[in-house]
This record gives structure tokens, sequence and C-alpha cells, in this order.
């Protein structure tokens, strides 16, 4: 089985990307299983039924759902294979910029698209810039040259990577996409010993534990203060 | 690490790699490595001089980043040493239609500065024609086409390379989504494709946007208040002088109030080769030749005739007159016959 990780900010047309990049390599022949990782919410789930792709999700919940990721992916790596797939897509949503969920050997495709402004390429951390691939969305809503900018800064951030533009709307470029994804001498059984390819921040503060109360003593852990840059008067 | 590089970008002097690869500044900045004050030191110590807590932040790993800051050098390198080798000419080689039939054509050559366009019906395969050429498909995709470049196997760096694409696309769309002036958008396209002289071409893209729009405007106007007519003019004028892609994708060009026969001619005297995929007879009969798709294959190429040129000159006549009542209508006007 291959296993592939996407990830890129919400709503930047990951479901749409991989929905028709599915679409190529069941015509190749291949069975694909999806697993998708969030926070409170998603209804991809039952996009991925009604085009008849199994399906599992995960919800985190107060987690980061990177973090959540990475302390699942083992036991969905084993039902991808009790099912036989041949190949294994997550999905998860990069919420915080900084964590990623890429793992070293294992393929990792970052999704952003062309509305998010050319400022974006460099705020997104090892989520872009440790991709193998790098996929553009929404190219049909802006022009030649925007689309030009775009890319350059991408590669500015991450010039190892095969960046190549896909529409979610009307799947030109995923025919294309698929034939990077799916690899017949690739074959994981297991994750374990495996490492990521960044370590996670260590969000760990009492609020990531639950804790609603606002003030001073109610934080515990990792708490930073805000510079207000208040100066002696 | 591979290091490719001349310099050993590890313990070099920072401001000797600048100064010897002026490029390379745009990815410390965009890497977001601020060493406005560690130019006479070298990166490894710019890396001891960080605190763990910025690097944690960060995400900062010092051997990944040497490593794509190689590559990205190597890469500008030799895309800066290229003298862009001109396409001349694009050949399809037949795959199979839907049903697995074999493609009735020997091989088709479009060269350089040929209006090509693409007919048939929604759903009949054009689009997956346009995405053969730019993929320079190797009878590897859906309908087994090959695509000769020049008429040799073409190199994968069209597949793979973000800075040298075969094909642009003029965009449906209309609207730009970035908000500066004409001038800094121009700029920064520019800059992007490593344009030495960006001030002249800049001028000259205003000229010709300005030509084909006929409502002139100037380079401090932002480019979000553009009108469609003009937004178009400028995408038109600035794909063809800025972009280096040797083919140009026109997905129906609307009648956004500029002069089609204008920008096609403009995007031409620019030695690029130009496919549109349209249902608009104006724009169909503007090719020199129509390729014809039915059920995912090219069933056949049709010469423009020239009883079909005085046709389009009628059609034409015809549409600047709905162009006028249009107009009319917009401005509040009535129409009288
Ligand atoms: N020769 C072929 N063999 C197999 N599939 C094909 C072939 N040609 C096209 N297809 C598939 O048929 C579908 C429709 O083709 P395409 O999107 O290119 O149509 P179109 O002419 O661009 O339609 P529209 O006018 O709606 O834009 C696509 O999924 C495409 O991959
Ligand atoms: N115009 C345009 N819209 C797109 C494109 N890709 C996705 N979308 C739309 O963007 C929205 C979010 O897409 P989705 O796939 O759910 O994003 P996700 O949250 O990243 O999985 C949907 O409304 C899609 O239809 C694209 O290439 N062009
Ligand atoms: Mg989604
Ligand atoms: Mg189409
Ligand atoms: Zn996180
Ligand atoms: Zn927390």
């Amino acid at each position: 089985m291959n296993l592939v990780t996407v990830s890129g900010p919400p709503s930047v047309g990951k479901t749409s990307v991989i929905l028709k990049t599915i679409s190529s390599l069941k015509n190749r022949g291949l069975k694909v299983g999806v697993v998708k990782f969030d926070c409170l919410f998603t209804d991809d789930d039952v996009l991925y039924e009604k085009a008849g792709v199994m399906v599992q999700k995960g919800l985190s919940g107060g987690l980061c759902p990177d973090h959540y990721f990475v302390s699942n992916i083992e036991e969905v790596t084993q039902w991808g294979l009790e099912n036989k797939f041949d190949i294994l897509i997550s999905e998860s949503a990069g919420l915080c910029n900084r964590c990623s969920p890429y793992i070293k050997g294992i393929k990792a495709v970052c999704v952003i698209d062309n509305l998010s402004g050319i400022g974006t390429p460099k705020k997104i951390g090892p989520m872009l810039k440790s991709a193998d691939i790098v996929i553009i969305t929404k190219g049909d809503i802006v022009s030649q040259a925007e689309r030009e900018v775009f890319a350059s800064r991408v590669h500015s951030v991450n010039p190892a990577a095969t960046i190549l533009h896909v529409n979610g709307l009307t799947g030109q470029g995923s025919f294309e996409l698929s034939t990077l994804l799916f690899d017949k001498n690739e074959n994981i059984t297991t994750l374990k010993g495996k490492t990521l390819r960044f370590s996670m921040p260590a969000a760990l503060c009492s609020y990531c534990l639950g804790e609603t109360r606002i003030g001073e003593s109610y934080q515990m852990g990792n708490v930073r203060k805000i510079d207000l840059g208040k100066k002696e008067i | 690490m591979a290091v490719l590089t001349e310099l050993d970008l590890r313990h070099e002097k920072i401001n000797t790699i600048l100064t010897r690869y002026p490029f390379a500044e745009t990815f410390l900045t965009n890497n977001g490595i601020d060493v406005a004050n560690s130019r006479d030191n070298s990166m490894d110590d710019y890396f001891k001089s960080l605190d763990a807590e910025h690097i944690e932040d960060h995400a900062i790993d010092p051997e990944h980043l040497l490593n794509q800051f190689d590559q990205f050098i190597n890469q500008m390198l030799s895309f800066l040493g290229e003298d862009s080798k001109v396409v001349e000419s694009i050949t399809i080689l037949p795959g199979h239609d839907k049903s697995g039939k074999t493609e009735n054509f020997t091989e088709f050559i479009i060269r350089k500065n040929e209006i090509v366009s693409i007919v048939g019906p929604t759903g009949s395969g054009k689009s997956r024609l346009l995405g053969d050429i730019e993929w320079a498909a190797q009878k590897d995709t859906p309908t087994g086409r090959s695509i000769l470049i020049n008429e040799k196997i073409p190199d994968k760096k069209w597949r793979y390379s973000s800075s040298e694409k075969l094909v642009a696309q003029l965009s449906q769309n209309m609207n730009f989504v970035m908000d500066m002036s004409v001038f800094e958008f121009l700029e920064l396209h520019a800059e992007s494709r490593m344009v030495t002289d960006s001030k002249t071409i800049i001028k000259r893209i205003i000229e010709e946007a300005n030509n084909l729009a006929g409502e002139m405007f100037d380079p401090d106007t932002p480019i979000t208040a553009l009108s469609g007519g003009q937004s178009r003019a400028l995408m038109i004028a600035d794909t063809a002088i800025l972009s280096k892609s040797p083919i140009i994708l026109i997905d129906e060009i609307e009648n956004a109030g500029i002069d089609r026969k204008r920008a096609l001619k403009l995007l031409l005297s620019e030695e690029k080769i130009v496919l549109i995929a349209t249902h608009d007879p104006v724009l169909a009969l503007m090719g020199n030749r129509r390729i014809v798709i039915k059920n995912g294959g090219i069933i056949k190429v049709i010469e423009t005739t020239e009883e079909e040129k005085e046709i389009l000159t009628e059609i034409e006549k015809l549409d600047r007159k709905v162009n006028v009542m249009r107009e009319k209508l917009r401005n509040g006007e009535k129409l009288t016959s």
C-alpha cells in the first residue's frame, strides 16, 4: 500500500483536488481509501462516501489536528492494509501554520490557493516548506501574472518541491497529479519506527487541557505573554 | 548535504554569498531569515546566534534550509544561464478516442505565430487535448497521445519546472485579486520572471494594454479599479510580453470591450503559439485552422476557407453593432433602428 499525506489551510480545495485525483487513480484500477483529520467538524466524509470512496474521519476536538494525526496514523494505516487499499490518502486541515503531519519517507502534498495572497507562502511553516509536492488551486480566479508570481513565491520557500497547478472545480491538472502519487514499488506495512519531518511545538498550556477561565492564576504550563511595549512613565 | 553551489554556503560570509548571487536575498527573506545584522557572518554563525525559542517558533531546521538554499541557487543559475530556446513547433501524434478507436491522422504540427482553434461539443475532450499539450503527453494520459516539441521528445523540465511552463493560460476571470497599482503589479511580475530591464517592459505593456482597451488608464491606477475591458487588456498584454511560456491557451475571451483581433495580433507578434478552445464563431474563425473533437478524439482538421474569412468579416460587423447597442443600453440610452 502507498500512503500519501495531504495537508493545507482550510478551504483551499484539498477535498476537491483529492476527489478529482481519485477518479484518475480509479481509472487505473487502483483501490483508494481516505482518512480525514479535522478539529471540531467536517462534512468531507460525506463527500467521499458519495463518490464511493471508503473513508474514516477523526476529530481532534480541542487538540491541534496535526498532533492528533501523529497519535493515530499508525492505526489508520493498519485499517488501510486490512481493506487492501492500493493507496491511502490522509487529508488534514493545517490550522496553526506551525505543525505539519509529514513523515520521513511518506509522500507529502501541500495544497494552497492563489487567493491567499502573495505573503502567504512566507507565513506557512513546515507544512509548505518540507512538502514534496505543492498543489496550487483556484488559478481560474486569478490572472496568469498572479499565478506566476504566486508560484515563484512558493518556489522560493520550497525549491525542492514539484509545483503543480490543479483546478479543484474542473479537475484540470488532477490527472497529472495522480501520476505522481502512486508508486507500485512502494509497500508500506507499518509506520512504527518512522519519524516526523519536523517536531511539533510544545503547545501545552492549561487551555489546551480544557481550562476556560480567564486570568493569570489559571494559566499553567507553556504560557507566553504578549509584549505591549509598555514604557516606564 | 549535496553541495552543488561553488560557495560554501555554511561557512562563507553572507555578504559574499549575496554579492555573488543577488537573487539569494529573495530566498532568505521569504524564509523569514533576517540577516541585516549578520552580513559579515556566515549562515552557520547566524544559526548559532538564534535562541532555542526562535528556532522552535519559526520551525527552523538549519540542515534542511541550507539544502534548500543550495538547490534554489542552482536552479536560479541554470534558469538565468539558459538562452531561452525558442519553441518553433509542437507536434500532436495520434492517440485514441473514448471508445479506444485510433485517431485518424498521422501527425499535426502547429508552428509559432499560428492560431489554432479547437471546437467540439461539451465533454468532447477539448480541455483534455489542451491538457495533453501542457503536460507534454508521452502516451501517458487517457488519450494515449504524444506531443513533440521542435519535432523531438520534450525535456521533462516542461512538466516539473515552476519557472518554465510550456503553457500560459488566459483566465476566464476578468478581475484581479491582488491589491496594488498597475505599475507595482507589473513590477512584481517582472521581478518573479527575473527581468532586468523592467521599466521599459512595463511601459510597453501599459501602452499595448491601452491600445487594446481603448479606454486609457495610467500606471498608478489600482488594478482592482480597472474596468472589465481594461483588466482583460492588461492581462493579455502582460501575458504576451512578460510571460515566458511559448504557448498561450485561451478559453473563450469574452467580448469585454477589447479588440479581439488586435489582442491575437499582439500575442502573435511575440512569437507565440495560440490555441483557442471556443464556441464563439468569431474566435473559431480567427484560427488559420481548427481542430474538431468528438467523443475524445480529433476527427478532423479544417483550414479556414476564403469564404469563411469573408463571413467572419460579416460577423465582426454584426458584433460591433451589438456592442454599440450594449453600450447604449448601459448608458441609459434608447435604441433606434
Ligand atoms: N480520448 C479520451 N479517452 C478517454 N477519456 C477522455 C478522452 N478524451 C477526453 N476524455 C475525458 O473526457 C472528459 C471530458 O473531457 P473534457 O473536459 O476535455 O471536455 P471539453 O470538451 O473540454 O468539455 P467542455 O466543453 O464542457 O469544457 C474528461 O474527464 C477527459 O479526461
Ligand atoms: N474557483 C475554484 N474553486 C475551487 C477550486 N478548488 C476548490 N474550490 C472551491 O473551494 C471550496 C473549498 O473546497 P474544499 O475542497 O472543500 O477545500 P478543503 O477545505 O481544503 O478540503 C469549495 O467551494 C470548492 O468548490 C478551484 O480550483 N477553483
Ligand atoms: Mg476538505
Ligand atoms: Mg473544457
Ligand atoms: Zn499545531
Ligand atoms: Zn494551549
